[in-house]
């Protein structure tokens, strides 16, 4: 599964020399809606960044989806086709915040652990296992943390099929990079 | 009595509050019983852990059900709003709670309408929606990790995830970090950093440092930093000086995390259980601390 387009970029269906100077954002229900809009549009390649709220429409717990204004029809169309439509598209001209993308990785011997941001992920070198999930402080931390350790990285639900939050999206990260980092994807 | 205020991993899990107890490495409350594993059910089985060496009464528990989306947390802080100010607790700790800026400064009014202030300590999602009302001075301790703090540093970011890259959550930056929240009034009247080393702050500086004993593993577990905050809470509410419970907090946890013997796979329970020998073993050694604790 390819993940955020921060760290990936795709044929796109736009120019990017446009990209930069009409841009406009759009605000999701929820990080979850986020999500799934991020992946109707990237496997449509579209050419789209998740980024941070401008402060005025911060609430604690944010992504937007940066889109480029010129193809906000088409974009819409498409989300409104898979059914995950915005409840709002705000037009920007200040720089939204980046996500971070920073690894760490962490070696004991049988175990390894990679963080991202606030979250990190243990995994049984050998057997590929889960054993832990720590950081975070978003609700959906103990959640991913019930469903996920205890599995195999091949087995257990990814973050971002189950997680809600920019920690679970963080979580996420780690997740994609442990499984790099064991040859998996 | 204290109070603590948190989410567990159960969308079903209805809104209850009560004394907590602990029965067979579960956590109790109003009839319900939740598994310890990480998250506020741990910071509650740690605190109920140290109330009992310290003869305290057990902490006073509201919790919902909430697996990130944020239906839980609401309905949590909406009942927080209404009840608070007719409460009396010697201090609260806010936990795993979806950061929401607006719900959280609605709580700190219902906090203001009690009769006496508690000594406000803050952790997980809650303090990152106390620092991004820009009230955090409001708070007489927060427990960030260092990619928290770094968090707490950057006066731009509104969450963990989006901490500027130049400012790097690395061990050696954190006099740095510790120094930069405090100037930007990102910091809690004190600060107990958790990692490697702990540190413990003000806004004067760095007060103390607990080092030792070292156990590698406990970084790579989940919960272990909820325990330190349980066992804080617990010895604040006892009577013992801010300051000096985040130094017992954090010898105690180690200590407890020392006899474990953990690995990387090892989980929190199995440092909770040692949480009583390892408060003993410091109780022991200081005779000022047990003076100081009320009965």
């Amino acid at each position: 599964m390819s993940f955020l387009n921060i760290f990936k970029r795709k044929e796109s269906k736009v120019s990017s020399g446009r990209q930069n100077s009409d841009r406009g954002i759009l605000v999701f229900e929820n990080t979850s809606e986020v999500i799934r809009a991020e992946s109707v549009l990237d496997e449509e390649g579209w050419k789209i960044r998740v980024m941070g709220p401008p402060p005025e429409i911060r609430s604690g717990c944010d992504l937007v989806i940066e889109i480029p204004l010129i193809e906000e029809l088409n974009i819409l169309r498409t989300l409104e086709k898979a059914g995950v439509q915005p409840l709002e598209m705000v037009p920007v001209s200040s720089p939204l915040l980046q996500p971070v993308n920073i690894f760490q990785n962490k070696d004991f011997g049988k175990y390894l652990m990679i963080r991202a941001a606030n979250m990190k992920l243990t995994v049984d070198k050998e057997t590929m296992q889960i054993v832990n999930i720590s950081g975070g402080g978003c609700p959906d931390v103990p959640y991913l943390a019930q469903e996920m350790v205890g599995k195999s990285l091949t087995e257990a639900p990814s973050p971002r099929e189950i997680g809600h939050t920019l920690c679970g999206y963080a979580l996420q990260l780690a997740y994609e990079e442990t499984r790099r980092k064991c040859s998996l994807s | 009595m204290f109070a603590v205020v948190g989410t567990v991993p159960d969308r079903e899990f209805p809104l209850v509050s009560g004394e907590v107890r602990l029965e067979d490495d579960m956590v109790c409350i109003d009839g319900k019983r939740i598994p310890v594993n990480r998250g506020t059910p741990a910071l509650f089985a740690a605190a109920v852990k140290t109330c009992e060496v310290l003869n305290q009464p057990a902490p006073f528990g509201y919790v919902v059900g909430d697996i990130g989306q944020g239906d839980g947390s609401r309905r949590l802080y909406e009942y927080l709003t209404h009840h608070l100010g007719k409460c009396s607790f010697s201090s609260i700790v806010f936990h795993y709670l979806q950061p929401d800026v607006d719900w959280h400064n609605r709580v700190l009014f219902a906090v203001d309408e009690m009769a006496q202030r508690p000594v406000l300590i803050a952790d997980a999602g809650f303090m990152y929606a106390a620092k991004m009302s820009g009230q955090s001075a409001k708070y007489d301790l927060f427990t960030p990790d260092v990619g928290e703090l770094a968090f707490l540093a950057d006066e731009e970011a509104p969450h963990p995830f989006y901490t500027r890259g130049f400012i790097l959550h690395e061990e050696d930056r954190i006099p740095e970090l510790i120094a930069r929240a405090y100037e930007h009034k990102n910091a809690s009247r004190y600060l107990l950093v958790k990692g490697k080393r702990d540190y413990v702050a003000n806004r004067k500086g760095i007060k103390t440092t607990i080092d030792s004993p070292v156990e590698e593993a406990m970084e790579a577990m989940g919960g272990t930093g909820d325990t330190l905050t349980g066992i804080v809470a617990a010895l604040i509410t006892a009577g013992i000086e801010v300051k000096e419970a985040t130094v017992i907090a954090a010898r105690v946890n180690r200590i407890a995390g020392h006899y474990a013997k953990p690995t990387p796979a090892t989980q929190v329970i199995e440092i909770i259980r040692h949480i009583p020998r390892a408060l003993k073993d410091i109780l022991h050694k200081n005779e000022g601390i047990r003076e100081q604790i009320c009965v």
